[in-house]
């Protein structure tokens, strides 16, 4: 069952990808979608048996490499901290493979996508059920190739390969500290397991490196590491260019994989952040400006996708300094039941850009509820989960770290909390702007596409349907173990709180207002959309008319891509050019072509010297009899 | 002591000369040639098995001497010889002047004075030896005497060759003038008593070593190799390549060696110059030419300055390193005749509408119209440039391990820079072959079945030589306690 969940995936990218020529784009979809059906019938009761059975395990499967003092096997960790996501990502990327039958019904390549889809779920569920940090390190490369093949599936379009490779560098700088972090950890404590590295941590409390406190710099290191996968601010630019790969793609990889692998391994690494309180206030920090940030440039975004992105950049944000405050356990909830109506939202805004022959822009969209309204319904649960309003999952997660962010009582906390506060009123408007815009109104499409809206088939709708349920049902049913009552039984050790966070307690003593405060802002956030959008259309345009600098700075991202393209992409190329004309071009093409030219003039002068007349050979050859013999006179009279 | 019977390989195949000779005049016909070359080829195996069956000792009033060094060198000789003769079947028989019975038989006594050199144990064996091999070599070389090419090939030969036989017989006589004996085995005892090296021995030195270069065509002497190599028939350009190639180096190791092995230190720097000017000029004056026999002369020039580098280690003063020297060089010599044959005989098969063509070009597109030979061709060139795990791979990694080992790194250096130069003329033969479209001339003629059978045993040969190293090895290693150990 262990094994299972894991490589079913990895037999299906198998199946699809290498035979997919031969056994066709239906058997290979299919073949997938079982494969991974499979798998989700395995790591679903997994969950189940590690977490409410209280029956962790770690399944070896074998050893990798042995030189020296480095040891490091293949194995299968299961505590309630990898099942918990090896459930939740199995069943959620079985339902989006099981959606992309249908939506990418009308693609000619199939098979290369789903054997892709597949290996990228396998690379995920390999990073989360990694039994050191090397294994770990696999599984997150992984899902960094996988996701490069993804974005830029659609390989002929000049915007999905810059967004490919965008996606593949600027991971790459992540993966340089997480290396290094990597690297460091073995350095301190001469191991990469886990078990061996978390049982030393109390021997290595005082190691310093380079003056610095070790598992500060370690905690730091791997935190950036993060930072380039979970998109948090600064390595976040590239996520919102993902969408340029087809939409379950986004859904997979905003909901289940790859963006939740920086969260997952904070939390996996928590015995070692415990003691790292400078590193865990970067985390704050970092999380709280990433919520507030990606929350203020998803207002005025005008590309579905995007705006769902954003948001998606956000809730990492959440996710972040609640471990940052040391609430890792709330974290991983918010991962939880966000996978669930992350995946919902992308996989409904998929939905509606189906119905709408490819329009990704949301201006020119409205007045289609009626056309498509399971579409419509399950949106708007996927946003009330969103914007945390009561009884939807969202609601219980991000109450919980809101209220562990003002339980920290540290200006880190308060920070975040305020930041997260403002992030989830920003939350509500987008999702309530974006729902209004798409769905109500006057239609703004060309009669042409209207004419074509329709709900999309079944096989679609099943995905969402059990979606929204699991964005309406996981909070409520899911919180007292995570974050409530029993969350010690549950999480049994798995993740790690040092004897003076006492967070998780502390964050259900609160005052009373501030478990209140995010569902006030989320219903103001509400209805300030429905007042601008709904009943006031014309005010948007006349507020951005007005602030015309501020609106401009939102919807260019606070301007992060050209300040990169300025420092970093515009140097490295002309380094580059230079390296490529003088080093390249000259030196190193140079050395080659004029010894070839060399070797072709001496060649002239031996064939010059071949005159096909007799006396002059064998003048050559005393000529050469005398050099040898005055050679050997001076030899042995000296 | 006239134990003559220990010489019955010489003996045995020089009867047979007489006999077949005979055979080809009596019957007063003009279709000897295949018969006749038919004969020969039997009277070199039969002088292969004699050989095999030798005994060690030394016959003819010490002039003659049969140790494993002899027989490994001779087994080899009537290989080529009777390899290249085989070449020549189907070639001469498309033209009149080159059918004679005649050819087969001067093969056949060049091989007798080959056998010789290589058993040599006096300097005037030496001299009859070679002179035997090269009288009938200046004969071969221009048997197509109504071609002007072929004519002036077997002048240009014996002139030089004359003035190298001179050479010789000078330094000769006043090795007998310093020393006083022409016998191997007292020339060794006598220049082991004389501690420094006389100039006029040095001087005599020189100008034996001048006489053997010539024959193995190493730089400086080797002017006449291109020239000759390109005017007369292919076939014969076939064997000279291999077969006298591997006495003359013979030869020259055992000359060298044996009386000559005090001289090391003087010889060695010599040999060190002819070695690394050999693999030069054959590297670089090979890429600019067009015709492949004279591509040829100079690519087997290489080799001998690659082969030379063993016999510069067996100059060193380790008895592990020259033994070693000694056996890369043999090993060298023996994949390098093989290689060589089956190379050539690709270029014997390069006919248009009966008539044989000589260019690069001409080659372009066979990979098209014969696959079969296009490949094998491929074998022979990427072995020659040294590609693993192909034959030559192996033979230029032993002498350059025997050269690092003696200390002469340079040389090694040299070496493995003009093998990537060299590797530039031989992997363009293949791109002609494989990537270039065919000429307007049209295809090349089917090769016929003596050619096919000669390809495919050197080609397989070359090709899986890897497979099986070991008795080529252990021969070589045999051959090398004979004289080196």
């Amino acid at each position: 069952m262990y094994v299972g969940a894991v490589f079913f995936p990895l037999l299906g990218a198998c199946i699809s990808g290498f035979l997919g020529r031969w056994i066709g784009p239906i058997a290979a979809r299919w073949s997938t979608v079982v494969c991974m059906a499979l798998a989700a019938a395995c790591g679903v009761p997994a969950f189940f048996d590690v977490a409410f059975g209280h029956n962790p395990a770690t399944v070896p499967i074998a050893a990798w490499i042995a030189t020296g003092g480095l040891e490091v096997s293949w194995a299968l960790r299961y505590d309630t901290l990898s099942a918990v996501m090896v459930g939740m990502v199995t069943f959620v990327s079985f339902l989006i493979h099981l959606y992309s039958v249908g939506y990418m019904a009308h693609d000619p390549t199939q098979p290369r996508f789903f054997a892709y889809l597949s290996l990228f779920t396998f690379m995920m569920l390999m990073l989360v059920t990694a039994d050191n940090l090397v294994q770990l390190f696999f599984g997150w490369e992984g899902v960094g190739l996988a996701s490069y093949l993804l974005i830029g599936y659609w390989y002929e379009r000049e915007s999905a390969n810059a967004a490919a490779i965008k996606a593949f560098v600027v991971n790459r700088v992540g993966d340089l500290f997480f290396m290094l972090g990597v690297a460091l950890t073995f350095w301190t404590f001469g191991s990469l397991e886990f078990t061996a590295i978390f049982g030393a941590v109390d021997q290595h409390l005082g190691d310093r490196f380079l003056g610095v406190p070790a598992l500060e710099l370690i905690a730091v290191l791997l935190f950036l590491g993060a930072c380039g996968k979970s998109a948090q601010i600064g390595l976040h630019t590239w996520l919102p260019d993902a969408m340029e790969g087809p939409t379950p793609v986004s859904a997979l990889i905003h909901a289940a994989t790859m963006v939740t692998a920086g969260v997952f391994l904070v939390a996996r690494m928590s015995p070692l952040f415990e003691y790292a309180p400078t590193a865990l206030a970067i985390v704050t920090v970092v999380g709280a400006a990433t919520a507030f940030f990606a929350a203020t440039v998803g207002c005025v975004q005008n590309d579905i996708k995007r705006v769902i992105a954003y948001s998606t950049c956000s809730q990492l944000g959440y996710m972040f300094f609640a471990a940052g405050v040391g609430a890792y356990q709330a974290a991983i909830f918010h991962l939880f039941t966000h996978a669930f109506f992350k995946a919902l939202l992308f996989l409904g805004a998929g939905s509606v850009i189906h119905a709408m022959s490819d329009e990704q822009d949301i201006r020119k969209m409205g007045g289609i509820w009626t056309r498509v309204p399971v579409t419509y319904a399950v949106m708007w649960v996927g946003s009330l989960a969103l914007a945390g309003i009561p009884i939807f999952a969202g609601y219980y997660s991000k109450d919980a770290i809101l209220e562990a962010a003002f339980a920290s009582h540290s200006a880190t906390g308060m920070l975040a909390f305020l930041l997260g506060l403002v992030a989830a009123f920003l939350t509500a408007f987008y999702s309530w702007r974006l729902l209004i815009l798409v769905f109500h109104g006057a239609p703004r499409a060309d009669e042409h596409v209207m004419a074509h809206v329709h709900e999309s088939p079944l096989v679609m709708l099943v995905p969402l349907l059990l979606l929204a349920a699991g964005a309406v049902l996981t909070g409520y049913l899911f919180a007292p173990f995570f974050i409530g009552h029993a969350w010690e039984e549950f999480w049994a050790g798995s993740i790690h709180n040092a004897p003076h966070n006492h967070i998780l307690h502390d964050m259900h003593e609160v005052p009373a207002w501030v478990p209140l405060a995010p569902t006030v802002a989320g219903f103001t956030g509400i209805a300030l959309a429905y007042v601008l959008y709904m009943f006031a259309p014309g005010v948007p345009e006349r507020l951005a008319a007005t602030f015309r600098g501020f609106y401009l700075f939102l919807l260019n991202k606070w301007y992060f891509d050209e300040l990169y393209d300025a420092i970093f992409v515009r140097p490295a190329l002309a380094i580059a050019r230079i390296a490529f004309r003088v080093g390249d071009q000259r030196i190193i093409d140079g050395v080659p072509n004029g010894a070839a030219a060399l070797a072709v003039d001496a060649a002239r002068g031996a064939v010059r010297i071949q005159t096909g007349r007799v006396a002059s050979y064998a003048f050559t050859m005393i000529i050469g009899l005398v050099l040898f013999v005055s050679l050997l006179y001076l030899g042995t009279t000296r | 002591m006239m134990n003559w019977t220990l010489a019955l390989p010489e003996a045995a195949l020089a009867c047979a000369g007489l006999a077949i000779l005979g055979a080809g005049v009596l019957p007063r016909r003009h279709d000897m040639f295949f018969p006749i070359s038919m004969a020969v080829i039997g009277a070199l195996v039969l002088a292969g098995v004699l050989v095999l069956g030798q005994g060690d000792g030394a016959a003819l009033a010490g002039q003659y001497v049969s140790d494993a060094f002899a027989r490994f060198s001779k087994v080899l000789v009537l290989i080529g010889a009777a390899l290249a003769l085989t070449l020549a079947l189907d070639f001469n028989q498309t033209d009149r002047d080159l059918a004679r019975f005649e050819y087969p038989v001067l093969i056949l006594f060049a091989a007798i004075g080959m056998m010789l050199m290589v058993s040599a144990n006096d300097l005037m064996t030496l001299y009859l030896g070679l002179e035997l091999q090269s009288l009938a070599a200046y004969v071969l070389a221009a048997f197509n005497r109504d071609s002007e090419r072929s004519a002036e090939a077997g002048l240009k030969y014996f002139v030089l060759g004359a003035l190298a036989s001179g050479l010789l017989l000078y330094g000769m006589s006043l090795v007998y003038g310093f020393v006083g004996t022409t016998s191997f085995d007292r020339l060794a005892e006598a220049l082991t008593a004389e501690h420094a090296a006389s100039l006029g021995l040095v001087t005599a030195l020189v100008f034996v070593l001048a006489g053997l270069a010539f024959k193995i065509s190493a730089v400086p002497f080797h002017m006449w190799a291109p020239d000759v190599y390109e005017g007369a028939p292919t076939p014969v350009t076939a064997f000279f390549a291999s077969a006298p190639k591997l006495a003359a180096v013979a030869l020259l190791t055992r000359v060298l060696t044996q009386p000559f092995g005090e001289l090391s230190a003087q010889w060695g720097q010599v040999l060190w110059l002819v070695s690394a000017g050999s693999m030069i000029l054959g590297a670089f004056a090979a890429i600019g030419q067009r015709n492949i026999k004279r591509l040829m002369a100079y690519s087997s020039i290489g080799n001998v300055g690659y082969a030379l580098i063993g016999l510069v280690a067996a100059a060193s003063a380790d008895p592990a390193v020259r033994s070693e020297g000694v056996r890369a060089l043999l090993f060298y010599m023996a994949i390098y005749l093989l290689m060589t044959i089956g190379a050539f005989a690709v270029l014997a098969a390069m006919r248009r509408r009966g008539r044989p063509v000589e260019e690069i070009e001409d080659l372009a597109g066979l990979a098209r119209s014969d696959i079969g030979m296009a490949v094998w061709m491929l074998v022979f060139m990427f072995a020659m440039a040294g590609v693993p795990p192909l034959a030559g791979f192996w033979s230029k990694l032993f002498v350059f391990r025997a050269a690092i080992e003696g200390g002469y790194v340079w040389l090694a250096v040299i070496g493995v820079l003009t093998s990537v130069v060299a590797a530039y003329y031989y992997v363009r033969i293949v791109r002609v072959m494989f990537f270039d479209a065919p000429g307007a001339a049209g295809a090349l003629d089917a090769r016929p079945a003596s050619l096919t059978v000669v390809m495919a045993a050197t080609g397989l040969f070359t090709a899986l030589f890897s497979v099986a190293p070991g008795p080529l090895l252990a021969a070589a290693q045999a051959a090398v306690a004979a004289i080196a150990g």
